[in-house]
């Protein structure tokens, strides 16, 4: 696999209906949060950027068009890469929150709504680096640019909608291992059964 | 793939047309090779096409997994035929097989999928099947189907009835990912219904006992992190707690011990611990606790404000920014760590750190906490620079202990950051201290020592200038105890307006108040007024029409209106906040207790004497204002002229009146009625002498009816040289808001050809325009 070639989301980007549009979903108003009406995923979206800026992976939990996704994406990504290294980890974005961490050389970016605790979502990345790190022992850059899928996969197994869905290391590697038992040896993107 | 792809019909056509199965089974396994080739490649136009194929394959029986991302892809593609088949795929491929079939990992994938992108339609369809695995005995699916459910629920808020039911019975579990699944399924629940809410408040107890759990077991390995035991659990149980207690005094009572519990035990020593710290004052801060746990809340916050990791710092300065409107007293406490952290190099930070700052700023430590913001003044980052000005000119004007320290700490201010300030900082500068009597002195001369270190920064400029063209005489006057004595002279005074006028850097709105300074300078200084009418006879041909239209202006005050050029150019009285004019009506400040050197107003020993003449008007009795009640000098349309850079439009000429003539002595009226106010009368009175012999000792006085309102200025002098001499002029001013008639008295005095003259007349024929 090309090392430049983006990795797209495995998941694309539905028409959905009656959804408010992102960023514009209301911003709670500061101080005192009243009880949000309709709220979105709690985590909007995770991206993995090189220090060239380069995309590794992109997680999004909220519908955008594609047009809207590479807009943020451009953005967002210039925002962090600006920030000096004794900044601190979050910023406001639009009305979003970043949590941002640089491990080696890439940028763990993840987007949260004004109400969520961003010291929780650093642990959040955290977590998410351990697993890598665990399952491709000592993970770089490159573990990650050419088993993109398999970072997805990981991915899916703590996240779900945006929200943490295990929070057991062990539970989670061990989902990732007999996922991987099941796949056959037939190297297809898509697993199809012989016939 | 050069063959051409076959329609669906001829594909139906050719499977029909297979004999055996094996046939069948060929062309089908064919044909699919060509599907997969033909999605992998990408190709847009025939998607619908293929998928429609891979149905048919399908409902066929065969397996058809591949076709599920192309589902997808027509469902987001933007023409009809697409998404009718792409839904179609979709409600086919999806529902049927994985989700209730599949072994786990691809339900797993299936739920994944769903409660990623899933549609509404497609919630709506397959949560039956997801609320069927809720109940699952496998764990991994379950925790899966909860977490899409709460996807569902976000999507399609009606299926909240569906998944409300099995809530009570997952909380019992122990898996942990469950656990946490359920509370964030509550809390969406909670989130988006009152009645869900009001039904969860009953588990409140329960809650409270697995985080109970979670705190005080010792911590197992698996899910927790640097000691603290699962900390994401413990975040989503106080979060929900937070919603549950919120105006809810029995639910919060039942947290109170809990969460101080939280509170105190919990490791801090790494993110982990702060994170359910964080949260935990956060929950404290919502709910309806008790005092002492809302203290111990915000002194938490303090704590985390020293902690040496820059994120915790963030977190706390946002909490208490939050907090301080709600529990000031408790925030004041962390005042001075606050106050440390403006010296933070993180530009986020210091941002938090001032605006956090200024909230805390009270009557009690102004002071101080003027003195550290100034220091940050000086050296913030440049964007930070116009809030943090603003921030202190506005704390300034709320809580400053005196007039002084307000007008130093604003003189500070501009100095240091002058370009970042607000348009209105000058005129609040000014109306300040133009109320402050007594600093004139002070403050023209802090002025002129600025400005005459530095005439780049605008708004100083033109403070200093509206400053010194007002109270030059005072900055001449020399002596002033507050700061040392300072010699200047005239000419310096001058040369500085005149340098201020020639720079670059001056703004054309700077040029008009130098301009405008030179020229009140004029009536204020002692000496020859050559050089002031040489500067403004260039201006008149400046290239800035405004500055030429001043400058003509006062060229023509110089030229043909010398006598009314003292009167005009008289000390403003304290402008309104609002509008920028001398309001008569709303001159009740008792700083005009004192009169200006200027302007004396020799009503007082005329008083008695009117009160003859006011015997005579019907229904009279005292009526001439005191002065102290009014402020001492006028304030006329032309005034406004000189202090405003736009011009207000020019009122409407009321014929002049000829009211007395006796053996060559005239006297006339003017009338002005400024249109900023129409209760304000200005009449003018000019003594001419075109006879033979001199008019000396010259006195006019006046009397008005009770309702109006009268002030006499001084008269420009006593004496009219004969053939045409100067003449004397003097200004009324007449309030009258009732627009009562105007009736006038007048008594004159004068010495002509060695007689003593004194003439009481009523003035007549007064123009209706002067008092309607």
């Amino acid at each position: 696999m090309p090392a430049g070639c983006p990795p797209h989301s495995t998941t694309a980007s539905l028409p959905q209906h009656g959804d408010r549009g992102f960023p514009f979903a209301a911003a709670a108003a500061a101080g005192q949060a009243p009880p949000r009406p309709r709220p979105a995923a709690a985590m909007q979206f995770m991206l993995l950027f090189s220090r060239q800026g380069k995309l590794r992976l992109q997680k999004w939990y909220v519908p955008l068009s594609d047009k809207e996704k590479k807009k943020i994406t451009r953005e967002l990504v210039q925002t962090v890469l600006a920030r000096k290294p004794k900044m601190c980890s979050f910023l406001e974005w639009r009305d979003l929150k970043i949590v941002y961490k640089r491990y080696a050389s890439l940028y763990f970016c993840c987007a949260i709504e004004d109400q969520d605790n961003e010291l929780i979502t650093l642990e959040i990345i955290h977590r998410y680096v351990e697993l890598l790190d665990k399952y491709f022992g000592s993970v770089c850059e490159l573990d990650i640019i050419f088993n993109f899928e398999k970072a997805y996969f990981i991915l899916d197994e703590f996240l779900l909608g945006g929200e943490v869905q295990e929070t057991s290391k062990k539970n989670v590697l061990k989902a990732i291992e007999q996922a991987d038992l099941l796949q056959e040896p037939r190297h297809e993107y898509f697993n199809v059964p012989v016939y | 793939m050069v063959v051409p792809s076959l329609k669906l019909q001829d594909l139906i056509e050719e499977i029909r047309g297979a004999k055996t199965q094996a046939q069948e089974r060929e062309v089908i396994q064919k044909e699919c090779a060509h599907i997969r080739a033909s999605f992998r490649d990408g190709d847009p136009v025939h998607r619908h096409r293929q998928l429609a194929k891979l149905l048919y394959v399908h409902m066929l029986g065969y397996p058809a997994h591949f076709g599920q991302m192309e589902c997808l892809k027509l469902i987001a593609s933007s023409r009809f035929t697409d998404k009718r088949v792409g839904y179609l795929g979709a409600m086919l491929l999806l529902d049927e097989s994985d989700l209730s079939q599949g072994i786990q990992p691809v339900q797993g994938l299936a739920l994944c999928t769903l409660s990623t992108m899933g549609s509404a339609e497609m919630c709506r369809d397959l949560a039956p099947e997801v609320e069927k695995l809720l109940l699952q005995p496998s764990p991994y699916v379950r925790k899966k189907a909860i977490l899409t459910a709460v996807h569902m629920i976000r999507k399609v808020p009606e299926l909240s009835s569906v998944f409300l039911p099995p809530c009570a019975q997952l909380l019992h579990e122990r898996h942990h990912g469950i656990l946490l699944g359920t509370i964030t399924l509550i809390t969406e629940l909670c989130e988006r219904s009152p009645a869900a809410l009001r039904h969860f408040r009953k588990v409140v107890p329960q809650l409270v006992h697995i985080l109970r759990t979670l705190v005080t077991m010792g911590y197992s390995t698996e899910h927790s992190i640097s000691g603290v035991s699962d900390p994401f659990l413990q975040v989503q149980i106080l979060r929900l707690l937070r919603i549950l207690g919120r105006n809810h005094e029995e639910s919060s009572e039942t947290m109170n011990d809990l969460l101080a519990q939280v509170a105190t035990n919990t490791d801090t020593s790494r993110n982990a611990g702060n994170a359910v710290l964080f949260e935990t004052v956060l929950t404290i801060m919502d709910i309806r606790s008790a005092a002492g746990l809302r203290v111990l809340a915000v002194n938490i916050l303090g704590r985390f404000l020293l902690n040496s990791d820059r994120n915790i710092r963030y977190v706390a300065l946002t909490s208490l920014l939050r907090l301080v409107q709600s529990d000031h007293s408790a925030v004041q406490r962390h005042r001075p760590t606050v106050v440390e952290c403006l010296r933070e190099t993180d530009a986020s930070l210091s941002r938090r750190a001032l605006e956090l700052s200024l909230a805390l700023v009270n009557s009690s430590n102004v002071r101080a906490m003027m003195q550290e913001l100034q220091a940050f003044l000086e050296s913030c980052p440049p964007d930070l620079r116009a809030d943090c000005a603003s921030g202190i000119l506005l704390a300034a004007e709320r809580f400053a202990p005196t007039k002084r320290w307000h007008i130093d700490t604003i003189l500070h201010v501009l100095t240091t950051a002058g370009t970042h300030v607000r348009d209105d900082a000058v005129a609040n500068l000014t109306q300040l201290i133009g109320g402050a009597q007594e600093l004139h002195a002070y403050s023209v001369r802090r002025l002129y020592n600025a400005l005459a270190e530095d005439i780049s920064q605008q708004p100083l400029v033109q403070v200093a200038a509206w400053c010194i063209g007002e109270y030059g005489d005072l900055l001449l006057a020399g002596n002033c105890e507050e700061i040392e004595p300072l010699q200047v002279d005239e000419e310096e005074v001058l040369a500085l307006l005149e340098k201020v006028l020639q720079s670059h850097m001056s703004l054309p709105a700077t040029r008009g108040y130098a301009l405008t300074a030179l020229m009140k300078l004029s009536t204020r200084l002692c000496g020859d007024n050559n050089r002031i009418r040489q500067v403004v006879s260039i201006y008149g041909s400046c290239l800035d029409v405004e500055l030429q239209q001043r400058a003509v202006e006062y060229d023509t005050l110089f030229r043909k209106y010398d006598h009314m050029r003292a009167a005009i150019l008289e000390k403003m009285p304290l402008v309104e906040r609002d509008g920028p004019q001398a309001d008569e009506e709303a001159k009740e400040s008792k700083e005009a207790a004192q009169l200006s050197e200027a302007a004396p107003v020799p009503t007082e020993p005329q008083a008695s004497q009117l009160l003859d003449l006011l015997d005579l008007l019907d229904g009279a009795s005292g009526d001439v204002q005191h002065p102290p009640h009014l402020d001492p000098s006028p304030g006329g349309a032309l005034v406004h002229l000189l202090d405003l850079p736009c011009v207000p439009p020019p009122p409407a000429p009321i014929p002049d009146l000829k009211v007395f003539e006796r053996e060559g002595v005239q006297l006339n009226l003017s009338f002005i009625r400024p249109p900023e106010n129409p209760a304000l009368l200005l009449i003018t009175i000019t003594a001419t002498n075109f006879s033979e012999g001199d008019v000396t000792h010259f006195i006019c006085q006046a009397a008005v009816p009770k309702s109006l309102q009268l002030q006499l200025q001084a008269p420009s002098g006593n004496t009219v040289p004969a053939r045409g001499g100067l003449p004397i002029t003097q200004l009324f001013r007449i309030l009258n808001p009732n627009k009562a008639p105007l009736r006038l008295k007048l008594r004159l005095t004068y010495d002509h050809f060695h007689q003593s003259v004194q003439e009481i007349f009523e003035v007549n024929n007064l123009p209706v325009e002067s008092w309607q």
